[in-house]
């Protein structure tokens, strides 16, 4: 364990540092943030009201809208002279969530994301290839930051360039691989089609660090199975710190919560009401030691339990199951959950293609029919029609092993997909108010 | 001097080839041969134009996915069995042909086939040896192109 005191506190302890910090937390959010005080005097709650932990039920929840709405610094709780930077989600569906951080909070930061790295068994002598895009997204820095942090030999890779990542892992002698899971799968199909005196054997690596999108135990078995390596998932929200909010350990069953830094609940996503230890519903966040960018009740959407299982691995800690959905913008076909990010995923592994993309779900008789239509760009277009019907195959095959769903790929002329702000509408389902 | 082939994507629906078209003929290219394979959901339109580097240009500033590639033009004898003989160098050496199309006009009463090799270089040679006249770009769009 990185941090043992803490990772094996006794339960109840950690209940009274919870309490303690959630006072501190709240205090803070209501002092320094003006939207909290209203919000917080809107639902007639007061922070000297907050005694107990029980006491949490009476504070308001955060929603994504509530940040959208305060872009891009109105919820931060320091001027602007304390906070080292910032980090900010894409904004597809409208602005941008933008997250501060404070020298503290970059350190809590590192420090959460080196814990979940032990937890997979990494340590300082291990060499671990950063393959999460480096900027705005926190998946890249976040990695970066606590693989230092544990002092392990840091590759700052970044994203994309599948020939380059193999040989870096090769002549660096990679021991540890972070990136999303499609990408692993990607890099395996790109080995098998492109390099096949490639051996991944005869390279040193042993872990592989997944996050950034929603993944099966299947994805793992194939990723498992085929780079010849233990996958791990690595679990964040950038509205809470980014990925180390929560991590498996070597039992790759659940994932411990680093509760001394975010507090979590379950609720009932219709009535917001508190769900029992075990109950399955959507997880809330409360950042416990956070200045920048306080975070009270947040709503993830992600779907979730929470349980206590006495885990072999001696972390005490609450445990979640994996997050495979979220209750907002899931699809789900032919009873197969879907995100819309694991289809982009699946679509930026190929070589290319940064492809303006819509999936059109529509119900055919009894069965789901998922149609992805995919704008050809100069880079993919080729002359020859079994290039273009090979592409076409392969994403299509690329789907069914990375989402278990069948698709029909449908190759459309650029500017084809209908844009609001600049962006492509991702999703046009079809099936709604039928079902 | 090869000869360029200038290639375009274009959605399988009513009205789409017309758009490239009417860009090649706003900037005044001329299309001197053209074939089109075609999938349920699209086609490839290859075209030999009078001004491929032109058209290339035209079609991108108007967001066509297009693309130029270099293609064999050969010249055979318009008579039975003359493309037969053509192929069988081909054949014999294991050359694959990736596509060929005819050019619509008969050029000083011979017929001129373009063919689409990946190696483009070894199907020429094999022709030379032959004796087969190939057609360079010069003898299709002058010399001022």
């Amino acid at each position: 364990m990185f941090n043992k005191e803490i990772e094996s506190m006794p339960v109840d302890k950690m209940k009274e540092l919870q309490l303690e910090r959630l006072k501190w937390s709240i205090r803070h959010a209501y002092d320094n943030v003006p939207f909290y005080k209203k919000k917080f005097e809107a639902a007639g709650f007061h922070p000297d009201q907050f005694k107990s932990l029980d006491d949490m039920k009476r504070v308001p929840f955060l929603t994504k809208q509530d940040m959208r709405d305060n872009y891009p610094y109105g919820l931060f709780a320091v001027p602007l002279n304390k906070v080292v930077r910032v980090h900010a989600s894409s904004g597809t569906t409208g602005n941008a969530t933008v997250v501060g951080y404070t020298k503290n909070d970059v350190n809590v930061f590192a420090e959460v994301v080196a814990r979940s790295l032990v937890s997979y068994g990494v340590s300082e002598n291990d060499v671990v290839q950063i393959a999460y895009g480096y900027g705005l997204f926190t998946g890249g820095l976040g990695l970066h930051y606590g693989s230092e942090k544990l002092g392990a030999l840091t590759v700052p890779m970044s994203g994309g360039n599948t020939p380059r990542q193999l040989m870096l892992m090769q002549d660096f002698g990679t021991t540890v691989f972070c990136s999303t899971p499609s990408y692993a799968l990607n890099i395996a199909d790109f080995i098998e089609k492109n390099m096949p005196d490639f051996k991944i054997e005869s390279t040193k690596l042993r872990i592989g660090v997944f996050g950034a999108e929603p993944w099966t135990e299947e994805m793992r078995a194939e990723i498992e199975q085929r780079l010849k390596i233990d996958a791990y998932d690595i679990y964040g929200l950038s509205e809470v710190i980014g990925p180390g909010v929560s991590a498996e350990c070597k039992e790759k069953n659940g994932l411990h919560v680093f509760e001394d830094h975010f507090y979590v609940e379950i609720i009932d996503p219709d009535t917001g009401e508190v769900l029992p230890e075990g109950e399955k519903g959507e997880i809330v966040y409360t950042s416990l030691t956070k200045e920048a960018f306080p975070g009270i009740r947040y709503r993830s959407r992600d779907i979730t339990r929470l349980y206590h299982d006495g885990c072999s691995c001696g972390r005490t800690l609450v445990k979640m199951d994996k997050v495979t959905g979220r209750s907002d913008d899931m699809l789900i076909i032919r009873g197969v959950n879907v995100f819309p990010s694991q289809i982009e995923s699946v679509l930026m592994g190929f070589e290319g293609t940064e492809p303006h993309y819509q999936i059109v779900v529509d119900r055919k008789g009894s069965m789901d029919d998922i149609e992805v239509m995919v704008e050809v760009n100069e880079k993919i277009f080729s002359d020859e029609i079994k290039v273009m019907n090979n592409l076409s195959k392969n994403i299509a095959d690329r789907f069914r092993s990375s989402l278990g769903i069948s698709a029909k790929i449908t190759l459309v002329e650029p500017q084809t997909i209908p844009r609001s702000e600049g962006k492509a509408v991702r999703v046009v389902d079809k099936r709604k108010g039928e079902a | 001097m090869n000869v360029t082939q200038l290639s375009a994507f274009v959605t399988n629906k009513p009205g789409h080839l017309q758009k490239v078209l009417k860009v090649l003929a706003d900037e005044n290219i001329n299309i001197i041969t053209l074939t089109i394979a075609e999938t349920m959901d699209f086609g490839i339109l290859r075209m030999i134009v009078n001004d491929p580097d032109k058209g290339y240009k035209v079609l991108k500033e108007h967001n066509i996915t297009s693309s130029i590639t270099d293609v064999l033009a050969l010249e055979i004898d318009d008579t039975p069995g003359s493309l037969y003989n053509a192929l069988d160098v081909f054949a014999k050496l294991n050359l694959n042909i990736e596509y060929m199309y005819a050019f619509t006009e008969k050029r000083e009463g011979k017929a001129v086939m373009i063919f689409r090799f990946e190696d483009i270089d070894s199907a020429k040679k094999a022709l030379s040896d032959k004796g087969y006249n190939i057609v360079r770009k010069i003898d299709i769009i002058g010399e001022n192109k």
